[in-house]
């Protein structure tokens, strides 16, 4: 059985100028001990995608299909299985994690907090015995326990975030841009962090980013998503090295190959910007921004199609034109 | 209004800006700068945060007085009394990281470009003015965003926006800081394009401020790292980049997720206390060369740790402020190889 298991998932959120789907029927699995990445930028749907296997989506959000976390449905159970599947099962790391700890309290006590409340057993001096082991396994040292979070950097920071997301021993870690803010240095450090839990606690981790390079050089699986929907996927060395669809080429581009010739003086990028949800273009919704459509994108909503292996994009040309090999 | 055409364009000198620190220590946030920018010239300063790369920025830009040094434009030394100072930022303007930020979510398009022209009483048809920046910033055409909101507009359009509020004043350098970092992926090529066609178009000078390599490698002519308030290694992007003989440069690209070819250097910590600046090579605690014993090796540890380096010089020149790299064996272990 799969760890998490995401079936035709839809997510659309009721707003003053009407129904804006999020998310738009996605499907995807991830087993305990290996690692996803999942590309997208604004708009893409990708933070809804991780609030709702928590069902943290606010109440104007309908959720459609099914969120199977170990088997059991998280749409479905009850309240209270529900908190004790938060944090003890599975936890997330949010997007500007870096502005989320309480400013008045020590990290220790916020880090303790959600191991005192999940389990009623643990005392006080073991909730803090628990923190200096966590704060080991994330790399910091045990008296910036008693640390504000005003005496700690970016860096420090998202690691104590990432210390309270495994208080309570989830096997699923989710982490929602966990380096955007950061300097590249920290950002290698903190990789390296989530990483090496993975291999050590055989955590199952889905990484968000919009960097598709940051996503290729820590997780073994790639999901890029456009619009609501996962346009690519498959082994990240396929998805970068032999991208099928040309959004995942453009955002592989956006970020250049630092010594790569062809790239200076030669930024690239699309035209245009990522489509608002609430008004997406007819057809495949990439194609007003698209070098190679051609007449029948305007009018086909192409789904995911095979191209060899695991590897699968949802394009008209997949399956029309032979695999191009990226130098 | 063009000055002589020898020289650069903008040039810091000696540049100390110190911040006085909580608990009474002063921080030496840029501790003894040359750097030049050249006419038409695209120049990317790269840190850390707290690199004092802002700082820099801030003081070229008359925003910050230098506790000592100075800041040239057109070869003169900038007044800080209240009208040249004034003429001066109208020349150098700053393009502001996140645009969602910058801009009155109140104002118009037309009123934040106008804006400018207005403070500094620019004469003129405004309209038209308003409509030639809003164009040169690839808003076209212009009169269509004359009306709109920022929150009617993309992150890409609302960087234009803000692009244009500093092109209407005609201005000969732009100072960028983070230009793109908080735009789209797709969108980042299409703003970092028109920087590049602003240069090529209007001669523009630009510096970018900036913590990512591939940015400047994708539009910088020059390079300048910068560590704990010194330059500590600049040149050509191309050399910098492709051979870097600091050791804090070679860390700093082996750890962008694109260059997988080299073996990461992850450097422990932060980057340390500009109230407190280690004596010798201020990178020495940290520096991966001097911890491998590369630097022993070629008994110059002793260098590292305690004699001063001296700043380096506002050089169009491949330069590293580091002991290893006058030995000519600026490199650590792995080698960089030419694709």
């Amino acid at each position: 059985m799969s760890l998490l298991r995401l079936e035709d998932l839809t997510v659309t959120y009721r707003t003053a100028e009407g129904a804006v789907p999020a998310v738009r029927g996605v499907s995807l699995e991830l087993e305990a001990g290996t690692t996803l990445g999942v590309a997208g930028e604004s708009g893409s749907g990708k933070s809804t995608l991780a609030a709702t296997v928590l069902r943290l989506t606010p109440p104007t959000a309908t959720v459609g299909g099914r969120v199977l976390l170990d088997g059991e449905d998280v749409l479905t159970m009850s309240f209270g299985r529900l908190r004790a599947v938060r944090w003890a099962a599975a936890a997330i790391v949010f997007q500007g994690a870096l502005h989320s700890l309480n400013p008045l309290q020590r990290v220790g006590q916020q880090i303790a907090e959600p191991v005192l409340l999940h389990d009623a057993d643990v005392t006080r001096r073991q909730a803090d015995q628990r923190v200096r082991d966590l704060l080991g396994q994330v790399g910091l040292a045990g008296r910036l326990a008693s640390a504000y979070p005003h005496q700690l950097s970016g860096g420090q920071k998202q690691r104590m975030m990432i210390a309270m997301a495994l208080a309570c021993r989830p096997r699923l870690l989710i982490a929602d841009e966990p380096t955007t803010a950061l300097d590249v240095m920290v950002q290698a450090q903190v990789l390296d962090l989530l990483t090496t839990l993975v291999r050590d606690l055989g955590l199952g981790l889905v990484l968000i980013s919009h960097d598709l390079s940051v996503l290729g050089t820590t997780c073994e699986r790639l999901a890029v998503m456009y619009a609501g929907r996962v346009v690519e996927e498959g082994p990240s060395a396929d998805v970068l090295a032999r991208a099928r669809h040309p959004y995942t080429r453009a955002l592989s581009a956006a970020f250049p190959t630092i010594g790569d010739a062809a790239a200076r003086f030669a930024p690239r990028g699309l035209p245009g910007d990522p489509p608002w949800p609430g008004d997406l273009p007819p057809g495949c919704p990439f194609h007003p921004r698209c070098g190679e459509a051609v007449a029948a994108c305007a009018g086909t909503d192409v789904r995911l199609r095979e191209c060899g292996g695991a590897h699968r994009a949802a394009c008209v040309h997949v399956g029309t034109r032979p695999v191009e090999v990226r130098a | 209004m063009r000055g002589p055409a020898e020289g650069p364009v903008l040039e810091a000198r000696g540049l100390e800006t110190t911040f006085r620190g909580r608990g009474g220590g002063t921080a030496r946030a840029v501790d003894g700068v040359d750097l030049a920018l050249g006419r038409s010239q695209i120049v990317a300063l790269v840190g850390e945060s707290g690199c004092g790369k802002t700082t820099l920025a801030r003081t070229l830009l008359g925003l910050e007085r230098p506790s000592r040094g100075q800041v040239l434009f057109d070869g003169r030394i900038l007044d800080y009394a209240s009208k040249p100072l004034k003429a001066y930022r109208r020349q150098v303007q700053l393009v502001l990281q996140d645009p969602t930020g910058s801009l009155n979510p109140r104002h118009s398009v037309y009123e934040a470009v106008a804006e400018g022209l207005r403070v500094h009483k620019v004469g003129g048809d405004e309209e038209a003015l308003v409509a030639r920046a809003l164009s040169q910033a690839g808003l076209r055409p212009p009169e269509r965003y004359f009306l709109r909101r920022p929150h009617e507009l993309s992150g890409g359009q609302r960087q234009r926006v803000v692009i244009a509020g500093a092109l209407v004043l005609q201005p000969e350098v732009l100072v960028a800081d983070e230009p793109v970092s908080s735009l789209d992926a797709s969108v980042r090529g299409e703003i970092l394009a028109l920087l590049l066609s602003l240069r090529q178009d209007l001669g523009l000078s630009v510096l970018v401020v900036t913590h990512d390599l591939g940015l400047a490698w994708n539009i910088a002519d020059r390079i300048a790292v910068m560590y704990l308030g010194r330059i500590v290694e600049t040149g050509p992007t191309e050399k910098v980049l492709r051979d870097p003989q600091h050791p804090y440069t070679q860390a700093l690209l082996s750890v962008v997720p694109e260059t997988r070819r080299l073996e990461q250097v992850v450097l422990r910590g932060e980057p340390p206390d500009p109230t407190r600046i280690p004596a010798g090579c201020r990178f020495h605690p940290r520096c991966p060369a001097l911890a491998s014993g590369v630097a022993a090796a070629a008994r110059i540890a002793d260098d590292c740790r305690s004699t001063p380096l001296a700043p380096l010089p506002a050089t169009e020149e491949h330069a590293a402020a580091c002991f290893l790299s006058g030995l000519g064996q600026g490199m650590l272990s792995p080698a960089v190889t030419d694709s």
